[in-house]
Parts: C-alpha cells; structure tokens; sequence
C-alpha cells in the first residue's frame, strides 16, 4: 500500500501540550510541510511566540529563536538583516502581533523585511486564561470581558491584516481558517505561498490563520469550528486580501 | 592598519571602537545626548559591510540587536536613560539567553524625561541588572574619549567571551566632548577566534540549535540560574578593572568613576602638589565592582576614609559603603539632575571631613 501520509521531516516526533481540538497543532504541522515541501529546513530560522506556542521549537525540527511577546518582528529583522540567506520565519498570536507588538509589525511589514509572517488569530489569550485579545469579537465574553465585548469600552476587533494590506511595503496577506479539510489545504497553500515569496525575495508575506481556541469559547471542538465559520469570518472575512 | 592619532567625540570614538571590533549590526532609535553616535554608525556601518537600522522604538532596536546576536554577529545598540530604560526588557531576555552585545548609555538626567544635561543616576539600573530575573551586566565606565574607544573594544571581547551583555556607561559630557584618540588598529583578538556553536545557522549537518530564555519544566529554570551565577562569578574573579592614584599613603581617597573622576582628579592633583596626602581610587568596571581592592584599603592600619563623588545622589556610594562594611569612614558629596560637583564644591568637602 502507498503511504500517503506521514509526519513531517520538521516536525519532531513527540506529543504536543495542547487542549483538545486547538488549531496550534495543525497550524505547526502546516508550517513544517511546507519547509519540508520547499526543502529550506536547513536554511530555517523560526521565531517562537510568547503564548501557547511558546514551546513550538520542541515541536519543529530546525533552528528556532525566542522573543519577547510582542518582539517577534523585531527578533526576525535582526535575524534577518545579518543573514539574508536563511528563510526567517514569526508564529505569533493576536495578543502577540496585534496588541503589545502592534508597533513592531507594522514597522518590519513597511520597512518590506523580506520575512513570512504566521498569525494565530484565535479571539482570545490563551496561554493566560482566555482573556480578551484585540481581535475578540464583540460581544464576545472573555475573562476580561465577562459580559462580552463592548464596543463603547473595549473597543472593536482589530482588522490588522487589512490595516497592514494598506502598506506599500506589505506584498502578500491572506486570510485563512482551520475549518474544513478544504479549508486547511487552502491555508497549506497560502502557508507555502508565503515562504515561497520570501525565497524569491518577494518581501513581507502574512498569513492570517483564524484557529480554534475551544477551551477559552468555551466549546466543545465541534463547536468551536462552526463558530468560526458562523461568527468569526463574518468579522474576518476569508480570502486573499493583498 | 597603523595607528593613527584624531579629534572626535565620546559618542564617535564609541563608533569607530565597535567597528574595528567587529560590529557589524547596530540599531539604535535617536535620543540625545548620544545622537553622534547614531549618526556615525548610520554613516559608517554600511561602508564595512555592516547594517544599520533605525528602529520605531528603543523597545524594537534592543529585540533587533538580540536577533542579530542569536545568529553570532557582533551587535551593538545605544541611547540615553529613558531609552535605556526601554530597553531592559531586551537586555534581561539577551542576559537569560546568553547573547553577546553591547549596550551603551549615555546618561542624562533623570528620572522622568529629565533633562539632556550629564548624569550618573542609571548606576543602580546599570550595575544591579536593571530588568526583571536575577542577572547582571558586565558594566565598563570610560572617563575620557581614549577609554570609550578602549573600552568599547574590551566590550566587544568581554561580551563574546562571557556570552553576557556588557554596558558602556557614559554620560553626556563624554558623549559630546571632543578629545584626541589614537585608533590603535587591533591586535588580532579573541575575536577573531570565538567560534559560536550554539548560534542560529540553520541546521545543516547538526542538531537544531535554539535560543531561549524560558525553561518550563520543573527545577530546569534554577539550574540555568546556578548556571549564570557561575558565570558571573568567573566574571568577578577576572574581570574586576580599577585604576588607583596616590592611594598608598593617602588620609582620604575620593572614590569616582567616569567623567566625575577627572574632576575629583584636579583636586586630588592640587592638593598633592600642596603636600597633601589625599588619592583617588577610580572604579572602571562597576560590575564586577573592585570591592576587594576597596576592602584591602580599608583594611590598612592607617585606614584613610574615603569620601564618593558622583554626578547623582547616592548610588555608587552604596557599593563602596558594602566593600567598606564599617571598616573605615564613608562620605558623600552628590549632585544630580544634571549638576556637577565642582572642584570647589569637592575641596570644601574634603577640608570638613580632614584638617588639611
């Protein structure tokens, strides 16, 4: 019988310490693919996040730096700068990119650092309890916001990929979600589109990937993909933007 | 390269030093008073194969520097007080990870946005860690443009050798004042020969390698610490740099570092040249502090008393009060918020304390 499925070469050989039904594992699993597919595991340099995923370097195979929550960008830009040839890569929550390192991505987006970008936007802090993130949608109820979000106080989500779309610096934003099988070869594609575009030095390229934080919804994992498909994508639509 | 003699600032020599070291990254965000430096290095850089950025923020240029140093590039980023402040973040996750760089501060008043006048008031910032953890910095005070330059490249190896950040501690008035310096061209170093096995390559022919601070698992987290406390406590044993003038048979020797010290230097010069047996004791490296040097001097039979001269109300004092431990009799003279003790001001202090 043909294999047609196997772990990836990137990917280490151990259990993950994520909740039941988190988009982490699948997004992580995506990104290996997509170093193993365009054969630059050598060549890697992956920026872990503070957040769930602190520990995604005892997941991925390949070399791995830490940053301080928010400095993701800023970490990779050094990396970077000082070793164009290596193929330098963030996985960052909303929390991470959007809130406390909002400066530093837009600053390495318009500065058009030749770097590939992988949000996590999951509406909320995991790592901390489920407190509200800056792409919480409204009304949502979070620790934080126990009575849900409220625009009057809390503010709205924050459309950071079509804020950062806007930058002449930016060259590649998709949207995309953990749903479906079809739409996780849909992100597969935009995954490895990403990194494609930073081999060929086309610059900046994100990957906005809506992923499933049952735990924190407070759903059971079935639940939490049709909330995405329900109630997420209506605040973030998915598609191509830039 | 022969060495050649020339007219620049603190804050360029700083430049010149870090690119014959090596530095080949430096990003940095404008603050004065250390904007020659900046502009130097924004100048210069580029020109020896290096890379410049101007960062959106102090927070985003200390976070380049440690990406840069986590793949083995020599690195270096500066500011001034509020800046350096900013900074600590990064400087406590560069401590916890083990990256080599250099941080320069040149000090203006504080707290607060203070003012853009000379400074010493980051020396508890500077020598106790400043951000969060338990770590420390290696801290190397210049007191003339010779030394930034000196010092600078001593920096560099420091930083490499120990895998530790390292802090260039000046203020404004080395900064901006201009002195001769000979560009001693150098010699070939450890430098040249620090091989950086655990920097981030990309993982051809080995293992992966990561760069972390963080170490979740149960007792993983103090061993690390245990690790860093041997460490600095090699750095103490070798590292410890003082330069002493007249102190062997002096009544009172003035402790002070950095630009302060060449102040307290005119009146120690003067009042020799009276006959008077007073010395000066300059600390160079602030962490590792010369405590045993300080003991040993309290220790004499005639033990003289010391009285600590600083551009800030009180924080090198501390340091030599600790080494003194009652041994002898510690004074003080402090201005701060951009006030300098004069020579006047330090004479007057030394006559109440002794009968000259």
């Amino acid at each position: 019988m043909r294999k047609i499925f196997s772990r990836p070469h990137s990917l280490r050989d151990v259990s993950t310490h994520y909740c039941p039904g988190c988009g982490h594992g699948i997004a992580q699993r995506l990104v290996a693919e997509a170093v193993d597919s365009l054969g630059i595991r050598e060549r890697v340099i992956g920026i872990a996040p503070v957040g769930c995923a602190v520990i995604a370097y005892d997941y991925w195979d390949f070399d791995c730096c830490e940053a301080a929550h928010g400095r993701a960008l800023a970490v990779a830009t050094g990396i970077k700068r000082v070793r164009p040839e290596a193929i330098v890569f963030t996985y960052q929550g909303d929390g991470d990119l959007a809130a406390i390192g909002a400066a530093e991505t837009i600053h390495a987006a318009n500065r058009a650092e030749n770097l590939t970008v992988i949000f996590i936007n999951n509406a909320v802090y995991g790592m901390t309890g489920g407190q509200m993130a800056p792409t919480t949608l409204l009304n949502q109820k979070t620790a934080t916001t126990p009575k849900g979000r409220f625009a009057g106080n809390e503010g709205y989500p924050v459309k950071i990929s079509e804020m950062l779309s806007l930058l002449e610096g930016v060259r590649f934003v998709e949207r995309v979600a953990l749903c479906s099988p079809a739409d996780i070869l849909k992100a597969a594609a935009a995954i490895k589109q990403a990194f494609k575009n930073q081999i060929e030095g086309v610059g900046f390229s994100l990957v906005e990937i809506l992923s499933p934080c049952p735990t924190y919804w407070g759903l059971k994992p079935p639940e939490a993909i049709d909330w995405i498909k329900d109630e997420m994508i209506k605040t973030f639509p998915l598609g191509r933007i830039k | 390269m022969k060495n050649e003699r020339v007219l620049m600032s603190g804050n360029e020599a700083i430049g010149e030093a870090a690119l014959r070291a090596g530095c080949r990254f430096y990003a940095g965000y404008p603050i004065t008073p250390q904007n020659e430096l900046i502009g130097y290095m924004a100048e210069h850089i580029p020109k020896r194969g290096g890379v410049f950025i101007q960062a959106e923020s102090e927070l985003a240029a200390i976070n380049m520097v440690f990406g840069a140093a986590a793949v083995g590039a020599l690195a270096m980023t500066s500011s001034s007080s509020p800046g350096i402040s900013l900074k600590q973040e990064g400087i406590s996750y560069l401590a916890g990870a083990e990256l080599p760089a250099v941080i320069v501060n040149i000090m203006r008043g504080g707290p607060g946005l203070g003012n853009i006048a000379p400074a010493q008031s980051d020396y508890f910032q500077a020598t106790r860690g400043g951000g969060h953890g338990d770590y420390r910095c290696i801290v190397l005070a210049p007191s003339c443009v010779q030394e930034a330059y000196d010092f600078t490249q001593l920096g560099f190896d420091l930083a490499d050798r120990y895998r530790n950040p390292v802090i260039i501690l000046g203020d404004g008035m080395l900064g901006q004042m201009m002195e001769p310096v000979v560009l001693e061209s150098p010699s070939p170093s450890l430098r040249d020969k620090t091989k950086k096995p655990w920097a981030l390559t990309g993982c051809a022919g080995r293992s992966a390698n990561i760069v972390r601070s963080f170490y979740l698992k149960e007792g993983e987290l103090e061993k690390a610490n245990l690790r860093l406390q041997k460490k600095y406590s090699l750095i103490k044993s070798k590292e410890v740099r003082y330069s002493q003038e007249y102190v062997d048979d002096a009544r009172l020797i003035i402790v002070s570092y950095g630009s302060m010290a060449r102040i307290a230097r005119q009146v120690v010069m003067r009042l020799r040249h009276q006959g008077k047996r007073v010395g000066l004791f300059r600390p160079i490296t602030l962490w590792p502090f010369p405590e045993e040097r300080i003991k040993m001097l309290a220790l004499k039979k005639m033990a003289p008393c010391f009285l600590v001269v600083e551009m800030s109300y009180g924080q090198l004092v501390e340091d030599v009060r600790l080494a003194v431990n009652g041994r002898a009799k510690v004074f003080f003279l402090g201005r701060g918020g951009g006030g300098i003790p004069s020579e006047k001001e330090i004479l007057q202090t030394i006559q109440r304390i002794i009968r000259l």
